[in-house]
């Protein structure tokens, strides 16, 4: 039982005792000073709660009109998906992939795998193959990276601005929202408490 | 210095890098066999497996990617009969000359300086573990962070390459394709994402302890 509490710590491989953190704060490992155990109230019923908003929100921006385009009396209207099929009708099939990895289908299956561990888990259930994919959860978190996208979109709107109007439509709304709705999920999660629900013996 | 107590490693424990169970190490742990968490199943090393050859060799690629990356255009647009392409630099350039400046500052740091930064604070923690350093492990291993943190951030450029090549669609009128530049680009930001993931930052605080013997 007593090893239950004691962990090495990930940067520097110190093993020590891990210490609750105080409300609102952290535990930092003593010696190279990384984030061991951040305190989080209520873990599990937010993120589960943000990760639905979040969800919703995803489809809403990836099915509504992005932003259009009008110079001139022509009006080009896009979605988040036309940028993807753009690029890979040009060649660039990697560069499509690149995008569609990093703001569709990472930010899609984050979401939904999230949903999948935490539903049941609310329901007082475990859910099958628990461990694995939480693995596979903390596996993709370095490759979401919407909130980059959305600085890209700035960035190009700003430059365009100057040629053309801009029209933004309800999806870019539902994208900039879904920024700070994944932020929240992502600082609301304790994993502990999740891996706390995985059975084995040890 | 603080004496602290000896790592997990040396104590025959792992730490699960996924869920941070503490496991016992097998007594011969070579690296021979392949341990798992018996709890989440991840796969345990005592050290990420060959943490510096494997660093070395993408920060190497990067480094030689980042060249035709900057040199090579990233995207041409076309209007009115008129074609100009634009590298990274340029259209940095081009904001500039516009009185965008807040812009192209934002710019020139999210796919010039970043990648190289990354680069440069990786090669260092690379030659200091090399080097059995044992100077300020505490910031170096803060400086690993950093590096970890900000990479993503470059992909700024590839984002506006691609949204406005979406948007700028016009025809005859204006269109912008995306150039080769864009994919040496994207693959130095990958690159250096995994360059990060593969560096084990334990290894600075190894040369600590080996002096100690």
């Amino acid at each position: 039982m007593n090893q239950q509490t004691r962990i090495t710590c990930h940067e520097c491989d110190l093993l020590q005792q891990l210490k609750p953190p105080p409300p609102g704060g952290c535990t930092r490992c003593p010696r190279c000073g990384a984030v061991l155990h951040r305190s989080k109230r209520n873990s599990l019923n937010r993120t589960l709660a943000l990760s639905l908003a979040g969800l919703i929100l995803f489809i809403i921006a990836n099915t509504f009109p992005f932003l259009a385009f009008e110079m001139q009396g022509q009006i080009t209207e896009t979605q988040l998906f036309t940028g993807v099929t753009d690029l890979y009708h040009q060649g660039m099939w990697g560069l499509a992939a690149l995008v569609l990895f990093t703001t569709i289908i990472v930010p899609a299956v984050q979401l939904t795998l999230m949903l999948y561990v935490l539903v049941p888990i609310k329901l007082g259930r475990t859910p099958g193959h628990l461990a694995g994919v939480f693995r596979l959860l903390q596996t993709l978190t370095p490759w979401g990276m919407m909130e980059v996208f959305m600085l890209g979109i700035l960035v190009s709107v700003v430059k365009l601005a100057g040629m053309a109007t801009i029209v933004p439509g309800l999806a870019l709304w539902a994208f900039g929202l879904l920024i700070f709705v994944l932020a929240a999920a992502a600082a609301a999660l304790d994993p502990h408490r999740v891996w706390e629900k995985v059975r084995y013996a040890p | 210095m603080k004496p602290w107590p000896p790592s997990a490693v040396r104590q025959s424990l792992i730490g699960c890098p996924s869920c941070e169970l503490l496991c016992k190490a097998p007594a011969r742990f070579d690296g021979q066999i392949r341990m798992r968490c018996p709890r989440c199943g991840a796969v345990l090393h005592t050290r990420k497996p060959n943490s510096l050859a494997r660093t070395w060799a993408l920060v190497i690629a990067a480094l030689i990617f980042y060249i035709p990356a900057n040199m090579l255009p990233i995207m041409t647009v076309t209007s009115l009969g008129k074609t100009q392409s634009d590298t990274i630099l340029s259209g940095a350039a081009y904001l500039l000359l516009h009185g965008m400046w807040p812009l192209a500052l934002l710019i020139f740091f999210a796919s010039v300086v970043v990648p190289l930064l990354k680069l440069v604070i990786l090669i260092y923690l690379l030659i200091s573990v090399q080097l059995h350093s044992r100077w300020r492990p505490r910031d170096r291993t803060r400086l690993y962070r950093i590096t970890e943190a900000i990479g993503r951030w470059s992909m700024v450029d590839i984002y506006v390459v691609t949204i406005l090549v979406a948007l700028v669609h016009l025809g005859n009128l204006a269109t912008i394709r995306a150039e080769t530049g864009a994919v040496f680009f994207g693959a130095v930001v990958v690159i250096t994402i995994f360059a990060a993931l593969t560096f084990d930052p334990r290894l600075i605080w190894d040369s600590l302890e080996k002096n100690h013997e």
